[in-house]
């Protein structure tokens, strides 16, 4: 509809009012609708009504969501949850790494009693004993595999925490810290992975060969 | 035994204590007495300015400093430039021994290793023993 139409549109209204309601003085009534229009702030044009719609269903919908967050009670996810599979975690290293150094120990303590006994036996015995040395390397491999979860929990946590200032929660409740990106340099810091998983890893024979390739 | 000097220093790095001990064990067990640790870039670096060594054996993944920063910094050390670096590390991604390569690594073994694995690499970087 045409701005010119839309007045004739609304003068024809304002006309049917008067003619059904005659004591109705149209000057008091076009005061009354100046005096809305007038406490609206802005121009109220048909596109900034629907701005202002949009507007409003998009503040609806960030109430809604800022709920559905709440009940979810993300707070305890880094308060409680994250921290505490983190715990778990370093205790699970340090138990293995406590084990591992008691299993060296006993080892150890194997190969020096071998040095007494006759030198086949004492060969044997110092197989089994470096069969167990290069076993023992599981606590290194297992403690970067744990040290990786670590840091993705961390990243979790820090995602958690940005989602929650976003929507207003308290945001001071810092993720822990990642070292290893503040000491080394980006693209070093890119490098170290640790242990990789099947599909990614190349093998000794793979290494050897790539690195004949530089001769 | 011929051509290598048994009594050699050695200084391996690597920021588990564990994997020290057995680098350290199946050292010993190949005839290397006299091994030094450090537990990480930083320290190792400040040993090997102190004390003449002939053989680094490193990890990778260390903080403060890694082992790929000491061995660039082993490189770029005029006293230091020609001494063999090995490299013992779980980076196993194909990027990570260019790397090492580009940086001068003498010999690369991926974690986890066996004993014949590392005295294959020795030999190879020293000579046979």
């Amino acid at each position: 509809m045409t701005d010119q139409a839309e007045t004739n549109g609304h003068e024809q209204r304002l006309e049917a009012l008067v003619s059904r309601y005659k004591d109705i003085d149209p000057d008091d009534l076009v005061n009354i609708v100046e005096g809305i229009i007038n406490t609206a702030q802005g121009d109220l044009s048909s596109v900034n009504l629907k701005v202002y719609g949009e507007i409003e269903a998009l503040s609806r919908y960030i109430h809604s969501a800022r709920q559905e967050i709440a009940s979810l009670r993300p707070d305890e996810i880094t308060d409680e949850h994250i921290p505490a599979a983190g715990e778990e975690l370093e205790a699970i290293v340090g138990a293995t790494e406590q084990a591992t150094n008691s299993i060296m120990e006993s080892v150890e303590a194997i190969e020096k009693e071998a040095e007494t006994l006759p030198p086949e036996v004492a060969q044997r015995l110092t197989d089994s004993v470096t069969q167990v040395y290069e076993a023992c390397g599981f606590q290194d491999i297992t403690g970067q595999r744990i040290t990786k979860v670590i840091h993705c929990l961390t990243h979790i946590e820090e995602k958690v925490n940005a989602l929650l200032e976003t929507f207003g929660e308290p945001g001071e409740r810092s993720a822990r810290e990642r070292k290893a990106n503040e000491t080394s340099g980006a693209a070093d810091a890119e490098l170290m992975n640790g242990p990789q998983s099947s599909e990614d890893a190349i093998s000794q024979d793979d290494i050897d060969a790539l690195l004949a390739s530089f001769d | 035994m011929a051509g290598v000097d048994m009594d050699m220093q050695i200084l391996i790095v690597d920021d588990y204590k564990t994997m020290l001990r057995i680098i350290r064990n199946l050292l010993k067990q190949l005839g290397f007495n006299n091994v030094d640790e450090a537990t990480d870039g930083a320290q190792a670096l400040q040993k090997l300015r102190d004390k003449p060594y002939q053989l680094v054996i490193s990890d990778w993944n260390m903080e403060p400093m890694s082992g790929l920063q000491l061995l660039k910094e082993v490189r770029t050390d005029t006293k230091l430039k020609d001494l063999p670096f090995v490299m013992i590390t779980a980076e196993s991604k194909s990027e990570n021994v260019v790397a090492a390569k580009q940086a001068g690594v003498t010999n690369y073994i991926v974690k986890p290793f066996n004993a014949a694995t590392l005295k294959n690499k020795l030999q190879a970087v020293l000579g046979a023993f």
